[in-house]
């Protein structure tokens, strides 16, 4: 049976249109759980609650100074879930954090956590296909979906077996690289969403190095849909504020729909 | 006999692994493979014994401290890794390493150096085989390790800053882990340290196998026999692995000595950071916590997996000592023996002038990891300019 995520996003896809992914870092800032409301409202499709973690090696400049305020403000990953439990943003959410956060935590504990926060899926970064194991069967037991990153880097065969183990959506990896905004979109992130999308029926959505509409609307062509990260927390970074945010948010949604 | 192979998931008993993002899987895979063929190749290996002869000045000797033992009442053998080329024990992984790298068709290194050693040792490689190389250091190693920022520039090496986290070598290896993910294509990560994912910690072990097997055969031509101790510092844990190698067989106690602020092992918590798993520094939620260490070499949070395996089976074990501790360390076998060790060695030796009355009339090998040129600058401010008067 699909998941929220999965469902949200085949229903995005089965309408027509291009899913819109978005990630907030969570913690940040006072009325960073307004601005996950506000961003559901913008038409995102589903949210991808960052955990602020220490050293996060896939993150460039914008997440890790996310990450660092988040975390010298105190943010913790109870404090969070503790906050998501009672927002109620009217989309499935996704939390994505790095590997050690549930390890420390307990896997099962942790799975358990994000299910009763109300959360539905789970992206950690540093954790490859080989390593899923404890993770997906803790994950899988507390009806969690755990959305697999694909590379460029990888073959066809390994992309299959990528494919074959996510829940929820395909997470293609855009580029060589680690989050943040490029002025253009890399050559990479059309051709994995073509190869992956030969491989698998769940949806497709390419994140890293998605930054603007224009940026959406391109990447988005091949695949399902695209996830955007850094350029929305820059926004936060500079204090637009909720409704700042989501105007942000609605271009990318409105240039999607357009498209 | 010395250490077993990892299983071929790159375990230790419960820690190693290969936590890295997809992006750096296949190259990870492929890394795995071409080691393993290029170690079982003679004429690699024969040209790393050349290197490690003719340009590194292997094999290192063994010295025994007559003045020391002395004061001491036990019976100190070093091993002199302080006399290689480039000055402590790195420059074996390193020449290893980038030979690898060659073979396998890359033309640029990427490091992470916190004391400034590996980064030396790296560049230094670099322009033996004509390669690209970038070095990625902490804000606070730059200051405190200048002089090893000027040779690595002066060997023609880039490097970088990074600004992120603590500013030592743990945020080092996450600006070069970021670099690699962007540029695997021709780089290699030529990293430090038996750490990070699968196969480095046990590529690199192997590579430090070397020193190990010479301390074996110099300290039983010395003692007639194994010694009772060997002990060496730890950091990532790769010079004390290669001592260690060559006495896992041996009835010798093996004692990795952490400092205090930096004590992975010591305070046993596993976790998952910088590609696998084993002991962390960390708080409650797994954030990993900012270590401290006068040593810049050893001012890590985390640790090798295969040390923290060792530590869980047994077979070795971990001390810590404090700064103050590893500064009168330093300054005793400056003044008695006439060698100026790196700090990172004098947290072994620290632990042994500690623990002298429970080493009484026993032989002890410790690692001389590297000398302490690097370390002088630093020590002028820390001991101000009376020392010696
Ligand atoms: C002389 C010396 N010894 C030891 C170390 C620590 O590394 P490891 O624990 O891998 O031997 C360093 C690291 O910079 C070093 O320069």
């Amino acid at each position: 049976m699909a998941g929220a995520v999965e469902g949200a996003l085949r229903d995005r896809r089965d309408a027509g249109g291009k899913a819109l992914v978005v990630y907030v870092t969570g913690g940040l800032g006072d009325d960073w759980t307004d601005t996950v409301r506000a961003v559901a409202d913008a038409g995102a499709d589903v949210i991808e609650i960052g955990i602020p973690f220490s050293d996060p090696v896939m993150d460039g400049p914008t997440i890790q100074a996310a990450n660092d305020r988040a975390l010298a403000s105190g943010a913790t990953p109870t404090s969070i879930l503790t906050q998501v439990s009672g927002l109620d943003a009217g989309v499935p959410l996704a939390v994505m954090t790095y590997y050690n956060i549930p390890f420390r935590a307990g896997l099962e504990r942790f799975a358990a956590a994000l299910a009763d926060a109300g959360v539905s899926g789970c992206i950690l970064p540093d954790l490859p296909l080989e390593e899923t194991g404890p993770w997906v069967a803790a994950a899988d037991e507390a009806g969690i979906e755990t959305i697999l990153l694909a590379a460029p880097t990888a073959s066809d065969e390994r992309l299959s077996r990528v494919c074959a183990r996510s829940r929820g959506f395909v997470y293609g990896v855009g580029l060589l690289g680690v989050t943040g905004v490029r002025a253009e979109l890399a050559a990479s992130a059309s051709i994995i969403a073509t190869r992956l999308k030969q491989l698998t029926d769940l949806p497709v959505l390419i994140g890293v190095g998605v930054g603007t509409p224009g940026q959406a609307v391109e990447a988005s062509a091949a695949g399902d849909g695209v996830v955007v990260g850094s350029a929305v927390v820059q926004g936060m970074l500079e204090d637009a504020g909720p409704t700042g945010v989501g105007d942000l948010v609605a271009q990318f949604r409105v240039a999607l729909d357009a498209a | 006999m010395g250490l077993s192979d990892p299983t071929p998931e790159g375990r230790f008993g419960d820690f190693g692994g290969r936590y890295v993002p997809e992006t750096l899987v296949p190259a990870c895979q492929e890394l795995e493979a071409a080691f393993r063929e290029a170690w079982a190749d003679q004429g690699y290996r024969e040209r790393l014994d050349g290197l490690l002869a003719d340009y590194a000045g292997r094999p290192s000797p063994m010295t025994e401290c007559e003045n020391l033992s002395g004061e001491l009442g036990c019976r100190l053998l070093l091993k002199r890794e302080d006399l290689n080329h480039t000055g402590s024990h790195k420059i074996n992984n390193v020449l290893g390493q980038a030979l690898l790298a060659q073979r396998m068709g890359k033309t640029r290194l990427v490091a992470e150096t916190g004391a400034g050693q590996h980064g030396v040792a790296t560049a230094t490689a670099a322009a033996l085989l004509g390669m690209e190389c970038c070095v990625y250091m902490g804000e606070v190693d730059i200051v405190r390790q200048e002089l090893n920022v000027f040779r690595m520039r002066l060997l023609g090496a880039e490097v970088r800053t990074a600004m992120s986290g603590s500013r030592t070598l743990k945020d080092a290896i996450n600006e070069a882990m970021r670099d690699w993910v962007a540029t695997v294509g021709e780089s290699h990560y030529c990293l430090g340290s038996v750490m990070g994912p699968h196969p480095y910690p046990w590529m690199v072990r192997r590579f430090h196998e070397v020193l190990g097997r010479e301390a074996r055969e110099q300290s039983e031509a010395i003692l007639g026999g194994v010694p009772d101790v060997v002990t060496a510092c730890v950091g990532g844990g790769s010079n004390a692995i290669g001592i260690f190698s060559g006495f896992m067989d041996a009835d010798t106690e093996l004692v990795g000595v952490e400092p205090a602020g930096g004590a992975a092992v010591g305070r046993g918590i596993p976790g998952v950071v910088h590609g696998s798993q084993s002991f962390l520094m960390q708080d409650e939620f797994g954030q990993v916590l900012e270590a401290e260490s006068i040593s810049a070499g050893l001012d890590y949070p985390g640790v090798g997996p295969e040390h923290s395996h060792l530590a869980a089976i047994g077979r070795a074990r971990y001390e810590n000592v404090t700064d103050a501790e590893v500064v009168e360390a330093f300054r005793l076998l400056s003044r008695t023996e006439g060698i100026i060790p790196a700090l990172e060695p004098a947290h072994a030796l620290a632990w042994v002038f500690r623990d002298r009355v429970a080493l009484a009339g026993r032989s002890v090998v410790l690692n001389l990891s590297g000398r302490g040129d690097k370390d002088v600058a630093q020590m002028m401010d820390v001991l101000g300019g009376g020392e010696g008067s």
